[in-house]
């Protein structure tokens, strides 16, 4: 179980069994969000320290919450104003911060397999909030989190990943969450955004939104990261729009009960439309809210006390 | 070497089993002291009105929907219930080998103001009530917080006592009192057990 775990760094590691018990830990804590007084005395004198070498407000902020949710003591650290920008290595980094005695380091990174390095290196838990190009794990969570609680169960689901697959960490973290569970992978969007060969993580593929849609009970709408692509891999923004861009004209054919989810911020006018937007914020809004559920879960599973010293 | 019984992993911490000594509540005490109880709760709250019912989970819970019926049954009015689940506030989660299960708390009605009754099953150490107290204060400010229990065992680790017990049983640190309810263990009664190292 989680609990016999060190550290958090990717789905692909997990069996269902985990998977389903962070699931059913992180539906517990629903709970909490709703009270008057959000707080739990759980990881009290546990120190957290949130390592974010890439931009992140979104991300950064649930983790934040539900640390304090949690009780936790909290530290913040971004690379933009620290000594990263002045040479510091990331293993003299987290040495450096390892040596004020915290229990969990909750890092963002820009290079894929950054938290698998850290987690060599320092005693402490590592939860990875994204490496690269690799995993994002609670963000495939608190979406599989967000279906979970829409359409009662996972397996069966017929799921459609949509946009940059190659560069998205969501979209691998999902794809292995899916697979996983029992779901039903297609992955959609224009072939230059789609990697060579990944029928072999178990997923179908497709370049024609509508057909994909279709056969779909969900789609996960991924966000144009216009600071990832740097080649052009799109001839413009206009006609990845028209062609891959969730509309209501697109949705239309889609029965009552059709799911949109996208992990934000959204581009309005790119990937979803800002009618769709509207239409399916109660849904948008739900993972944002089931992401602090999702992260204190992960924290306070990987808190047990049989890994600790 | 003549021993011939399968060789045991000497590292392993011996097994312990639950042996039955005796039966100390049966069905029909077990309904008569939750009846009582529930008098008593009214008796001693003038009524139900402002009075919540709360259930610690899991034994407690069903302790506490068996006492809502009751009241609601002699008072003919639909009475309030709350479950808690103390998990979150638990004073050894540092030293337990695995994170116990999270189950939600589920209190449907505002408790300020009101008097709330808490109800386990059994009253050991104390420190389950320290903590169903804690968590219940994170929800409000009730006028009053008392507490129901079916078995008193001794044994306080803390300054706590029940308002309400069905029943005070005297018993050694290593016995077990279980407590067992229709609902889930196919039966209703009492039973003061003794752990037992295995063979």
């Amino acid at each position: 179980m989680i609990a016999t775990r060190k550290s958090l760094l990717g789905i692909r590691e997990l069996d269902p069994d985990e998977i389903v018990e962070i699931l059913d830990t992180a539906a517990s804590f629903q709970e909490i969000q709703q009270r008057s007084i959000k707080k739990v005395p759980t990881l009290r004198g546990a120190t957290v320290v949130n390592l974010f070498f890439e931009a992140s407000t979104r991300t950064r902020s649930s983790f934040e919450l539900a640390e304090k949710r949690l009780s936790a003591d909290v530290l913040n650290f971004s690379a933009s104003v620290s000594s990263v920008s002045k040479g510091e290595s990331l293993r003299d980094t987290a040495k450096n911060i390892e040596a004020m005695n915290v229990d969990v380091l909750v890092m963002r990174h820009g290079s894929s397999g950054a938290c698998h390095f850290l987690d060599r290196h320092v005693e402490a838990r590592v939860v990875n909030a994204g490496d690269g190009q690799h995993e994002h794990p609670t963000q495939a969570l608190l979406d599989a989190l967000t279906l979970r609680d829409l359409f009662g169960k996972l397996e069966g689901l017929r799921v459609v990943i949509l946009g940059d697959v190659s560069h998205s960490r969501v979209a691998r973290s999902n794809i292995f969450l899916l697979t996983k569970m029992g779901a039903k992978v297609t992955v959609c969007g224009p072939p230059t955004m789609l990697p060579p060969e990944i029928q072999a993580l178990g997923v179908e593929e497709s370049t024609d939104v509508r057909a994909a849609l279709r056969e779909a009970d969900a789609v996960n709408v991924l966000r144009i990261q216009f600071e990832r692509t740097k080649e052009s891999l799109i001839p413009s923004i206009r006609e990845y729009a028209r062609y891959f861009g969730i509309n209501e004209r697109k949705l239309s054919e889609l029965p009552e009960g059709f799911t949109v989810l996208h992990p934000g911020p959204m581009n309005r006018g790119t990937e979803i439309s800002h009618g769709v937007a509207e239409a399916h914020s109660g849904t948008i809004l739900r993972q944002v809210s089931n992401g602090v559920a999702v992260r204190m879960a992960v924290l306070y599973l990987l808190y047990g006390g049989e890994a600790r010293n | 070497m003549t021993d011939t019984t399968p060789e045991a992993p000497s590292a392993q911490p011996p097994l312990r089993r639950i042996v039955e000594k005796a039966r100390i509540m049966s069905v029909d005490d077990m309904r008569r002291a939750i009846s009582r109880l529930s008098h008593e709760i009214l008796e001693r709250n003038g009524g139900p009105d402002g009075v919540v019912i709360a259930g610690i989970r899991t034994r407690g819970q069903f302790l506490a929907e068996r006492i809502v019926r009751k009241i609601e049954e002699i008072e003919d009015i639909k009475m309030p219930m709350g479950i808690l689940d103390i998990t979150l506030y638990r004073d050894d989660l540092q030293t337990v080998a695995k994170q116990p299960v999270v189950r939600s708390t589920e209190i449907p009605v505002s408790i300020v103001d009101k008097h709330i009754v808490l109800v386990d099953d059994v009253l050991y150490t104390g420190r389950t009530v320290r903590a169903a107290m804690d968590e219940l204060i994170d929800f409000g400010r009730p006028r009053t917080i008392q507490l129901a229990v079916l078995v008193d065992r001794g044994h306080r680790e803390l300054p706590i006592r029940a308002d309400y017990v069905g029943k005070n049983v005297p018993t050694s640190q290593s016995e077990v009192v279980k407590v067992q309810f229709e609902e889930v263990d196919g039966e209703d009664s009492v039973l003061v057990c003794e752990l037992e190292d295995e063979e």
